[in-house]
């Protein structure tokens, strides 16, 4: 007898989903608390979440564990990649790189696939911690359709460790309406004004790549220095600044959409979805640099579900699906054959897909600047001061 | 078995409780802040003192806490003492367990989702637009340490509440009745008798909000906008972002040391206040 008020299990799941949608959208809030982590486990806890064994006939397993970003992906792509395979995606929603590399230092973390971004590999690889890609396995993926300034970095020493996921750029948000009509394309006018007609009304990341990068951009130097003049000239910047901005955090969204900030360091996912919701707020890239960045597919050191971690890949790279993931999330792919299926606005959008040369002033964020301690503890200073 | 060997069996699962709960890990904080920080992060052995030569880089989190969580306990107090005495002494019996539930309600949501909350009541569209209908125009709340302190009295309240109104419960009544016969003045009942017999709950109550502040990292990262820095925060940043596991561990041990220190002058203080009364003790 079948009871009129049950929900079913996939009913449940868009549901969860949805509201893990809704509710956990922020990297911020995420590296904060791990509460994006805790959701995942006790989904994966929950044994009405997870198929059942009948249904799991497949070889690969009842399981894949997936450690990504918030608001990543498309959650229909893993209710069909179920469908095809039997094996549930368990997500575990991440902060940054940092936290991380941080969970995989210590161990035992139960992951299948990760999706690191460019200036983590090498440090994955030096610590031994990312599993080398046997190719044969991702009959989806084809280096031929790749931007190759998009997939150099899975590739360590000759060695595809990474393949890649979504690209996207750290660049500037303004709302226009209190810029004179215009989007903020400037550090230099990005720092200047925050000391005067803006203040109390910018926001930086609560990152110390990004933050400092776009303090050395000020000065003309390159977003990655590690030089010690050169941080010391930023620091100082920082420091001028501290008391006019608004906040230091990676949770720019809510203070930009209510009004109370005009201006912030931006990733291009939140450029595109501020833009679309409030056209006044533009999004700009840097003319001075700023970074561009790349994230990938990557499986970790003794990854329990091996199988199911190529298969989640190899479907994820599938031009259809991946086109079905862009659509949902809104961060540009390198893959030209993904792109073939995308509708002409999304690919014309200068938020998503900036005008080439606008690209070529930015810089990949590299490993040592990752890893550098005088720029964490410079961090440390500023948000201290 | 002698009496001997039946009192160490006693004791046994107390004993292995602190081993494991207090002991090792306290032993591992310690043997890592002698360590260093691997080149990509983590941590190497070693035995050196460089971990806590560098500790002055985190004098102003320091400064900030230790200004903070008296701050923060004495508006507790402030806010909660009132509370607690309309609660214990003035309410109806019949309302009093309603009302007490009501205080402890909002616990049973997490301190996140209850931060996340004042975002947005003392963010633009909240409270200043509010008193922007009333005329007052220009008012910024969200991001600056009046948001945090807010914060920290609402997040603590129940925690000083209850040891007060635990302590005014207990109180005789017919005491304040025989104050006021005597020709006491309201003030003068309070002051002399409501007030010190409920020292107990004071110290109590400031003792658990004062220790859970001085470890406080979500408040002033959700309300101070990430510019109010404390301890807690440099060593969230020192675990996930740096991942200097060595000099976390070494502002870890400090911060228990300034802990040590200060609570063990609070609890010398409060001795000192109660060997004129024998009803006082903080715990």
């Amino acid at each position: 007898m079948k009871d009129k008020s049950y929900i079913s299990k996939q009913k449940f799941m868009e549901e969860l989903r949805r509201y893990e949608k809704g509710s956990v959208t922020r990297r911020h809030f995420l590296g904060v608390t791990g509460l994006g982590a805790a959701t995942a486990v006790m989904a994966g806890a929950l044994p009405g979440l997870r198929p059942s064994r009948a249904l799991a006939g497949s070889h690969i397993g009842d399981r894949v564990v997936l450690a990504t970003w918030p608001n990543y992906h498309d959650p229909e792509n893993f209710e069909t990649f179920t469908e095809q395979t039997g094996a549930f995606t368990q997500v575990n929603v991440f902060g940054s790189n940092e936290e991380m590399l941080a969970k995989l230092q210590a161990g035992g973390s139960g992951w299948d696939v990760y999706v690191p971004t460019n200036y983590t590999i090498t440090t994955y690889v030096d610590e031994d911690l990312i599993e080398p890609l046997d190719m044969s396995k991702l009959p989806n993926y084809d280096p031929e359709a790749f931007d190759a300034r998009f997939a150099d970095a899975g590739i360590v020493d000759g060695v595809v460790y990474a393949v890649p996921k979504n690209w996207g750029t750290t660049g500037i948000a303004s709302n226009t309406s209190h810029s004179g009509g215009a989007a903020i394309d400037s550090w230099k006018v990005f720092f200047d004004r925050t000391m005067d007609d803006f203040s109390g009304r910018t926001m930086v990341h609560d990152y110390q790549l990004t933050t400092i990068g776009a303090a050395l951009n000020y000065h003309g130097y390159s977003f990655n220095s590690v030089d010690e003049a050169e941080l010391a000239d930023a620091e100082k910047l920082l420091i001028d600044v501290k008391p006019h901005l608004f906040a230091i955090t990676s949770d720019y969204q809510p203070a930009m959409r209510s009004g109370d900030a005009w201006l912030t360091i931006c990733w291009t996912g939140d450029g595109k979805q501020l833009n679309t919701d409030i056209p006044e707020i533009a999004f700009a890239l840097g003319k001075e640099g700023g970074e561009l960045w790349s994230d990938y597919y990557a499986i970790p050191k003794g990854a329990p579900h091996m199988e199911a971690a190529y298969a989640l890949i190899n479907f994820m790279l599938d031009p259809e699906v991946n086109a079905r993931e862009v659509m949902a999330h809104g961060y540009p792919v390198a893959d030209s054959r993904t792109n073939a299926l995308l509708p002409e606005e999304i690919l014309n959008d200068p938020i998503l897909y900036p005008a080439a040369e606008r690209l070529d002033a930015l810089e990949f964020g590299a490993a040592a600047t990752l890893t550098d301690p005088n720029r964490a503890e410079l961090l440390a200073r500023f948000k201290s001061a | 078995m002698t009496e001997r060997e039946r009192n160490w069996l006693m004791v046994a699962p107390a004993g292995v409780w602190l081993l494991v709960m207090l002991v090792l890990p306290l032993s591992v904080v310690l043997i890592f802040s002698f360590g260093e920080r691997a080149p990509a992060g983590g941590w190497v052995p070693a035995f050196t003192f460089e971990q806590y030569a560098n500790l002055p880089a985190r004098l102003t989190a320091f400064q900030n806490t230790l200004t903070l969580a008296p701050l923060g306990t004495l508006a507790a107090l402030i806010i909660a003492y009132p509370l607690a005495y309309q609660l214990a002494v003035r309410t109806d019996p019949r309302w009093k367990t309603i009302l007490l539930v009501l205080v402890i309600v909002p616990f049973w949501t997490s301190i996140l989702i209850r931060s996340y909350a004042w975002i947005y009541i003392l963010g633009g569209q909240g409270l200043p637009a509010l008193l922007e209908i009333f005329g007052i125009e220009g008012v910024r709340l969200i991001y600056t340490p009046f948001a945090v302190t807010v914060g920290i009295v609402y997040g603590y309240l129940p925690l000083m509440v209850f040891p007060i109104y635990v302590a005014l419960d207990r109180l005789d009544k017919r005491l304040l009745e025989a104050s006021s016969d005597l020709g006491a003045w309201p003030l003068t009942t309070f002051l002399r008798v409501t007030l010190p017999m409920s020292i107990s709950g004071i110290a109590t109550g400031c003792m658990l909000v004062f220790i859970l502040l001085m470890g406080e990292f979500l408040i002033p990262a959700l309300l101070g906008g990430g510019k109010v820095f404390f301890v807690g925060n440099a060593l969230v940043d020192l675990f996930l972002q740096s991942r200097n596991w060595a000099f976390g561990s070494a502002v870890a041990v400090m911060l228990i040391l300034v802990m040590l220190v200060t609570v063990t002058i609070y609890m010398r203080l409060i001795a000192r206040l109660s060997a004129t009364r024998e009803d006082v003790s903080i715990m």
